[in-house]
């Protein structure tokens, strides 16, 4: 205003235009891509898991909220609480990263789990996956994949007991991926593809999951370094130790995985080099969890463990 | 299409030129007073040769070079120098300046003509280059006699007329190559001549298409030159980028041009080139494209070299409410200025003025989180958001792992970035600190 009215001219540093692209603007193509996954898990699992996804959200929004408002803001003037929040440089919790956060560890999460679990996850994801490193830009691991991790150390019987498909909400049965490593036993991938399976709430639907990759695409949010070295690593790779390809790339969090958690822009590397490395070190990770570990899944503790050697690859230079 | 580009990086930002891209340049009568500073070229600033109270005529010399690299300056009108002080200059330094008042009879130094110039030796040819003080007139300034005298080791076999004019908004070397197409082939040939050199190219961007029909059409009297349309996508424009989308060649890390056996030249200081070689007549004015949405009447001028900015922007009509920036030059490269009493200069492409709305000022920016938008970006092949980590921390040594000194400060990463972090601002200081 002062400016305005003296007839000032603003200097600063080259260039003066910029393209409008923000980190909102990121956050929100993500947050739109996983809508059709997660309309799809409602239709399939019941009205539950949009309880669970809403409560793993808003909880996610409240945590970073409350703690950047604790921890992280220099200034608050608590006479207009509502107008500083908003206006406050230090809380960023509306650049809709905690959102992305709470939704993606919702779509990791079962569809039977209390709905207890979804906000201790989400408060670890965000505490001391997200802000304990610095806030989004600094954090070493991928948020929502840490609060899994935690939750499935912690409480493992809620964390794979798993509900049957179309609304049969009594009906408890395995994975495809439980139900090959205990059982030897084959899911038909047409049923892998469409997502009439039982798993996370958002993993199971192959179709709605690259519906939302294609948006994400199509808007440059990811590129294709890391989702096609993931799955074709995975895909190789499980041919050469005799496993079955096909039902490896289509079971279990891999497309989830693949498109959302490892193409996390903080937690992986930068250059398109760096990106193929980290796609086929979380793909090799992955299958050799799913033969040899203990768990059925890989995808969650091969893209942390990827995470964790992210900076390194990044020292590769281009 | 098989248009010709650059392999690595590169934007696409909106090009704004239908602001004068249609206008025929028009003539700025010089104003009463102007103010010629003694340094506007890359080098050594020139010595004064006149005194205060002393009569000047138009194109007669009033700064002498001190060094090899550098160009004398002339005075552009005819009148009597009042005082040589030191004034503000587009780039925010001081620079020592004639003033001169304007006594608007443009009486002239007699210039002779030669009409056979281009049978001349190539010593004599460069020598009245080397007179009429001719500068990169793209917006890096640099001497055009010292890109034209290579070290012996150093051959030269192709020379590109740049007419690719990436900046946004700008379109002053457009309107040369609709209005003077022959004049800038002209310059093409004495250049080709002065270097011995078979191959002259002209490349322009796709979105001149009425450039380059007129340059194809007045190209085709001339031997051993083309016109080649480009990709639109900046920093076409840039030496590096021109001579990898045209040759194919690249060149080396720290290198010039002329490493890899080009010479590159902007279509203005062909222009130029010509009118000093036929005219013996010195830079004393250039097409100024003044636009923007900030600027009531956009035009492409051609502005004595001194005159103020405030002048020119004034002979358009003013600025419109709301203007909060004017650039000398692009607004990706070019300088925000704090005043518009600063001249016009042999490096001024343009004029841009800016409105508030839509152009955003970000006072705090956002802690990087390495999207990777800027290196695909970097038309170098760089890692900017290392630079702009490290010189976060104070790691000013360490950005020279990363190739510090490659970046020409084409701004693409920082137009990218959506944490809107100011990274070639960054760079510049690691630049400056690791030098010292």
């Amino acid at each position: 205003m002062e400016r305005q009215s003296r007839n000032l001219l603003i200097t600063s540093s080259p260039p003066y235009i910029k393209n409008g692209e923000t980190v909102h603007c990121l956050m929100f193509d993500v947050i739109i891509s996983l809508v059709p996954a997660a309309l799809f898990s409602i239709y399939v699992f019941g009205v539950r898991s949009l309880w669970i996804i809403f409560i793993s959200s808003m909880t996610a929004v409240i945590t970073e909220g409350v703690l950047q408002l604790l921890f992280f803001t220099k200034e608050f003037n608590y006479k207009t609480p509502i107008l500083s929040f908003i206006k406050s440089e230090d809380i960023t919790v509306t650049d809709g990263s905690a959102l992305v956060t709470g939704l993606l560890l919702a779509f990791t999460l079962p569809p039977t789990v209390p709905y207890w679990i979804p906000i201790v996850g989400t408060v670890v994801a965000i505490a001391l996956g997200k802000l304990a490193f610095g806030g989004l830009g600094y954090n070493i691991f991928n948020p929502a994949l840490l609060g899994r991790a935690f939750l499935l150390a912690a409480w493992p019987v809620y964390m794979t007991t798993w509900l049957a498909t179309i609304n049969a909400d009594v009906v408890t049965t395995a994975t495809p991926l439980s139900m090959m490593k205990e059982d030897g036993q084959l899911t038909p991938i047409i049923n892998l593809i469409v997502g009439n399976v039982s798993g996370s709430i958002g993993e199971t639907s192959v179709v709605a999951l690259l519906l939302g990759a294609a948006y994400l695409f199509y808007k440059r949010t990811i590129t294709w370094h890391i989702p096609v070295s993931y799955i074709v690593t995975v895909f190789v790779f499980s041919l050469v130790l005799g496993m079955p390809a096909f039902f490896h790339v289509f079971s279990g969090g891999l497309i989830l995985g693949a498109f959302y958690m490892a193409t996390d822009v903080v937690t992986s590397p930068c250059t398109p080099k760096g990106r193929i490395i980290f796609g086929c070190g979380a793909g090799i990770i992955t299958i050799l969890i799913r033969k040899y570990g203990g768990y059925p899944e890989g995808v969650c503790y091969a893209i942390l463990i990827m995470n964790a050697v992210a900076p390194l690859i990044d020292r590769i230079k281009r | 299409m098989g248009l010709l580009t650059f392999s690595v990086g590169g934007i696409h930002p909106n090009d704004n030129k239908l602001y004068t891209a249609n206008l025929p340049i028009e003539n700025l009568k010089a104003p009463k007073q102007l103010v010629i500073p003694l340094s506007q070229h890359a080098g050594a600033p020139c010595k004064p040769v006149v005194e205060p109270g002393q009569r000047v005529f138009m194109y007669s010399k009033i700064g002498e070079p001190t060094a090899f690299v550098s160009a004398s300056v002339h005075s552009s009108v005819s009148g009597k120098v009042i005082e040589i002080r030191n004034h503000p200059s587009s780039t925010g330094r001081m620079v020592l300046s004639v003033v001169i008042e304007n006594d608007g009879k443009d009486e002239a130094v007699e210039l002779e003509e030669d009409e056979d110039y281009i049978n001349k030796e190539p010593d004599v040819l460069k020598e009245r280059i080397k007179q009429a003080g001719i500068v990169g007139m793209g917006g890096a300034t640099f001497p055009t006699s010292v890109k034209l005298s290579p070290p012996k080791e150093k051959p030269i076999d192709s020379i590109i007329i740049n007419g690719a004019e990436c900046e946004p908004y700008l379109t002053a070397d457009h309107r040369m190559m609709v209005e003077k197409p022959i004049e800038v082939l002209e310059g093409l040939r004495v250049l080709m001549k002065v270097l011995g050199v078979a191959n002259g190219y002209v490349g322009i961007e796709n979105n001149k298409k009425d450039a380059i029909k007129y340059m194809v059409s007045a190209c085709a009297g001339f031997e051993g030159i083309k016109v080649l349309p480009l990709k639109v996508k900046y920093p076409q424009g840039a030496e590096k980028m021109l001579i990898k989308s045209i040759l194919n060649r690249e060149v080396p890390a720290g290198g010039l041009p002329m490493d890899v056996r080009v010479v590159v030249q902007n279509v203005g200081t062909a222009y130029a080139i010509y009118e000093a070689v036929r005219y013996n007549r010195p830079v004393v004015e250039r097409v100024v494209s003044v636009t923007g949405a900030g600027i009531k009447n956009p035009k492409n001028l051609k502005v004595r070299i001194g005159t103020q900015i405030k002048d020119v922007i004034d002979y358009c009509g003013g600025v419109k409410a709301g203007v909060s920036k004017v650039i000398a030059g692009g607004p990706m490269m070019g300088f925000a200025l704090y005043s518009t009493d600063i001249p016009v200069t042999k490096g001024t492409s343009g004029i841009v003025a800016l409105v508030e709305q839509g152009l955003t000022h970000y006072e705090k920016y956002r802690a990087c989180i390495r999207c990777g938008r800027c290196i695909e970006a970097c038309p170098m092949g760089l890692m900017p958001q290392m630079f702009s980590v490290y010189v976060e921390r104070g790691f000013y040594e360490d950005c020279k792992d990363y190739n510090l000194f490659d970046c020409f400060e084409c701004g693409s990463c920082t137009y990218v970035c959506p944490a809107k972090r100011p990274i070639v601002q960054q760079i510049r200081l690691a630049k400056t600190l690791v030098k010292r």
